[in-house]
């Protein structure tokens, strides 16, 4: 479980957030700049709030109050970006072992072999990221990020590069992965299919505010109503 | 031809080299992660030597190393000689001097890594060191042979500092560049014109040996 409230300010843009992630999955659903990423960056401890507290299972990552903040090494968190950030100069199965430098070389190598499996990028294990597609990589980052198991798994617009089929396969190993390791999954979209893909609970954010929170048909049902109502409003 | 000047140039040259990329890696590192207005102060200071006249840091150095401060008097108890006029100083005089040839390149070769990436590394448990030596050193290691290069080179030309600090020891202080000085003072042309030329051969084959290096990587410019 998430608990957040955290209150940032990156330049002109102002994300406020209250609420609590109880669903083994989170989507965060909204427009290009509506704050997803700025988010995810919070949660990852990447960027600090200007004020707030976040806690995972009760430990507490951020509190700006008393000054408390868990590094991003020490949050057991898995990212995936949207722009992959796999290390160039790395094969994709340095790249997966990255993340594993304390376990010993064996246990390293099958973990990258079974996290390059589950992301369908076995073949890739040789390949440099500059000789990948951007669908080869997001598979490739998502193995990175899953291979030290973290605690919470934050993937932002993970399969963006991927077409349908190919994502709906892994989008069903992913999440029967994360439910068999109980890891806290959120992730990003502005695609409502992928939310709806998933039976998650959905944050809607809009220029940095908490819109709306809850299942994910009831609360894109809710968005589509109130686009669709104001494109008739535009046109009149 | 005198050897004595020239090995003891190469010496001083590889020990300050090997000594600033060990001090420089890390420095510019620091610089490039770290956050807080007083790396701004650490950035001017080592970027000082960069303006400063030779001369006046070879006379702030030898008054510092030199008998008349605490700092000198304790440095020459702890090895057994002053700094000041011996090899050893002249390797710490050369290491300031030529501080900012090593850090500004890796600077920017460190700035030219995209942060995405160290927060990627940060993310996986990585420390500030191991994001230094597998992604930042390997990523910029261009900017590296440059600083490596250019810490060199100027060591190999340098004269205020060591003129100030080393003055004219055969064996011990008297580099290429202070052998040419006393040559030319002594209207010894002929043996200045070679030990000149030496001096200029050793920058150019080091500079073009750096250039074609990177282009052959790079691919040229285009």
């Amino acid at each position: 479980m998430v608990e957040l409230k955290l209150d940032a300010r990156r330049g002109g843009f102002h994300l406020m957030v209250e609420c609590i992630f109880t669903s083994e999955w989170t989507v965060i659903f909204g427009p290009s700049g509506s704050g997803k990423s700025t988010l995810l960056r919070l949660l990852a401890g990447l960027d600090e709030p200007s004020h707030g507290r976040m806690t995972l299972d009760g430990l507490v990552l951020t509190d700006t109050e008393s000054r408390v903040r868990v590094t991003p090494g020490k949050r057991q968190c898995g990212m995936v970006a949207q722009h992959t950030a796999l290390f160039p100069h790395l094969s994709a199965a340095a790249n997966v072992a990255y993340g594993l430098a304390a376990m010993d070389r064996t246990a390293r190598e099958r973990r990258v072999d079974e996290m390059l499996e589950l992301a369908g990028a076995t073949d890739l294990a040789a390949l440099r990221p500059a000789e990948l597609s951007g669908g080869q990589a997001q598979r490739v980052a998502l193995a990175r990020a899953l291979a030290p198991r973290p605690r919470l798994l934050l993937l932002d617009e993970p399969f963006s590069a991927l077409d349908g089929a190919a994502s709906d396969g892994l989008l069903d190993r992913l999440q029967a992965w994360v439910r068999a390791n109980h890891v806290q999954t959120v992730m990003a979209t502005h695609d409502a299919s992928d939310a709806l893909a998933i039976e998650a609970e959905v944050l809607l954010l809009r220029d940095g505010r908490q819109a709306a929170m809850g299942p994910a048909n009831e609360v894109l049902a809710g968005e589509r109503k109130r686009l669709v109502g104001r494109l008739g409003g535009d046109t009149q | 031809m005198d050897w004595q000047a020239f090995t003891l140039t190469l010496r001083l040259a590889t020990v300050t080299t090997a000594i600033l990329l060990a001090v420089a890696v890390p420095l510019a590192a620091l610089l490039v992660l770290g956050r807080g207005r007083w790396l701004a102060a650490l950035e001017a200071l080592a970027t000082l030597p960069l303006v400063l006249p030779p001369t006046v840091l070879g006379f702030f150095l030898l008054v510092l190393l030199g008998p008349r401060t605490a700092f000198g008097r304790g440095i020459a108890a702890v090895l057994g000689h002053p700094l000041a006029f011996s090899f050893d100083g002249l390797v710490v005089g050369s290491v300031i001097y030529s501080l900012p040839f090593a850090v500004q390149p890796l600077v920017a070769g460190f700035a030219a890594v995209p942060s995405s990436l160290v927060d990627a590394a940060r993310l996986l448990g990585a420390s500030p060191a191991r994001v230094v030596g597998t992604l930042l050193v390997p990523l910029a290691r261009r900017s590296l042979i440059t600083a490596a290069v250019l810490s060199f080179l100027h060591t190999v030309g340098e004269f205020g500092v060591v003129l100030m600090l080393g003055g004219d020891i055969p064996g011990s202080t008297r580099t290429l560049s202070i052998l040419l000085y006393n040559q030319v003072e002594n209207f010894d042309y002929a043996a200045a014109e070679r030990t000149a030329a030496i001096l200029l051969a050793m920058c150019a084959v080091a500079l073009a040996a750096v250039y074609s290096t990177s282009r052959q990587r790079g691919g040229g410019r285009g």
